[in-house]
């Protein structure tokens, strides 16, 4: 069950996972009726209810009868995402979160000399930034 | 906790393709993606508990004016980006510390909402603070609006901290803090950055009151309730 919730993308961040972002909480198999719990990331985060329209599409198509629950109780962390998540979003352009509360390098070139454009960006999970080598402007993944 | 984040999230979200700079307009549209986020969860806990059988939605779109509990702060026309500025940054400073407390709330469905919103509402205070420091001690013209917006919205944050009935009820049941505590830590924290800001706060002690009882809500709100549930009121039922 795991590895087809695996192969359902973020809607906005298409190169990761549903799993890699940590969002499943749990799965339950009772039959045909698979309940699955989602942690949504940021409350107003328009990619929710399309995440739970995937999950429902992709456990119907798999036969199942679908039962999807919100679980904000604890709530989501940057913690959860999976290492593979993070070399993900650094290959596709985006600076995975990082603890110090700002990118270690640029995902373009790699250096490390960036700045804070705005701590909001394209989505509510990501922070504007901008390389000083390259001079290109790349989305952080905040740390939540 | 869920009127007062409507109210502002929809004044917030008026902005929306108006934003001074791109990315203001995109921190603003942020805030209020989030703020509606929240109302979903708290209208939504509302909603159960009243057992009435009614949702978020129906809360947020078919009460009148009189039924509203938000602060008179937030249902303050949005002004120029100064004032805008300056509501957010006295109400975030609240509302973090408000959220903060409500963690440790009895009951777990307060408390799991407090514990999810107090991390988004995090960023609007750094923001917002940020915002009127770099507006306060700027150019001659942003600190004479930043000033003239601190003057006009001050007499609205008294009433953030006045304990009625209901908060009494609360506190006593572990539910939710008396809003008179949390006035010392939001003085000094606001003073602090208003100082950093170089801006004055107003000696005058008056404050607003008869939003948060619903009593005496300005003609704003009123205005503001019409453009939001117009679709709803005009088309019942209707559904996106």
């Amino acid at each position: 069950m795991w590895t087809l919730l695996a192969t359902i993308p973020d809607p906005e961040i298409p190169v990761i996972s549903i799993t890699d972002l940590g969002i499943v909480r749990s799965v339950d198999l009772r039959g045909a009726t698979c309940r699955v719990a989602i942690t949504p990331t940021y409350s107003g985060c328009p990619a929710t209810s399309v995440i739970a329209l995937s999950v429902e599409m992709a456990l119907s198509d798999a036969g199942l009868t679908p039962m999807i629950e919100t679980r904000i109780d604890p709530p989501w962390t940057t913690d959860w995402l999976t290492d593979a998540a993070r070399d993900k979003l650094r290959r596709y352009g985006i600076a995975p979160p990082s603890p110090g509360g700002g990118p270690d390098a640029c995902p373009q070139c790699g250096s490390a000399r960036v700045t804070r454009v705005s701590q909001f960006g394209s989505t509510p999970c990501k922070a504007h930034w901008r390389c000083d080598d390259c001079l290109e402007p790349f989305d952080y993944f905040k740390c939540h | 906790m869920g009127d007062n984040t409507l109210v502002l999230g929809h004044r917030l979200s008026e902005w929306c393709g108006l934003g001074p700079a791109l990315e203001e307009d995109i921190a603003l549209a942020n805030t209020a993606l989030d703020l509606i986020g929240q109302t979903q969860m708290w209208l939504g806990l509302a909603a159960e508990v009243e057992e009435q059988g009614r949702d978020a939605d129906d809360l947020a779109m078919l009460r009148d004016v009189w039924d509203f509990r938000n602060l008179l702060l937030v249902e303050r026309p949005n002004g120029d980006f100064g004032l805008t500025m300056m509501r957010s940054f006295l109400f975030d400073h609240w509302h973090h510390a408000m959220l903060s407390r409500l963690t440790a709330s009895s009951d777990e469905r307060v408390a799991a909402i407090a514990a999810k919103a107090v991390k988004e509402v995090s960023y609007h205070a750094e923001r917002s603070a940020e915002m009127v420091i770099g507006l306060g001690d700027g150019t001659e013209e942003s600190h004479r609006r930043m000033r003239a917006a601190l003057d006009t919205l001050w007499p609205y944050t008294g009433e953030m901290f006045v304990n009625d009935d209901v908060d009494e009820r609360l506190a006593r049941a572990g539910i939710a803090p008396l809003p008179t505590d949390l006035r010392g830590g939001w003085e000094e924290t606001v003073r602090d950055i208003l100082a950093r800001a170089t801006l004055t706060v107003p000696e005058e002690g008056f404050a607003h009151a008869g939003g948060r009882s619903g009593a005496r809500h300005s003609e704003h709100l009123g205005h503001m309730l019409t453009q939001m549930q117009w679709l709803q009121r005009a088309y019942p039922g209707a559904t996106w």
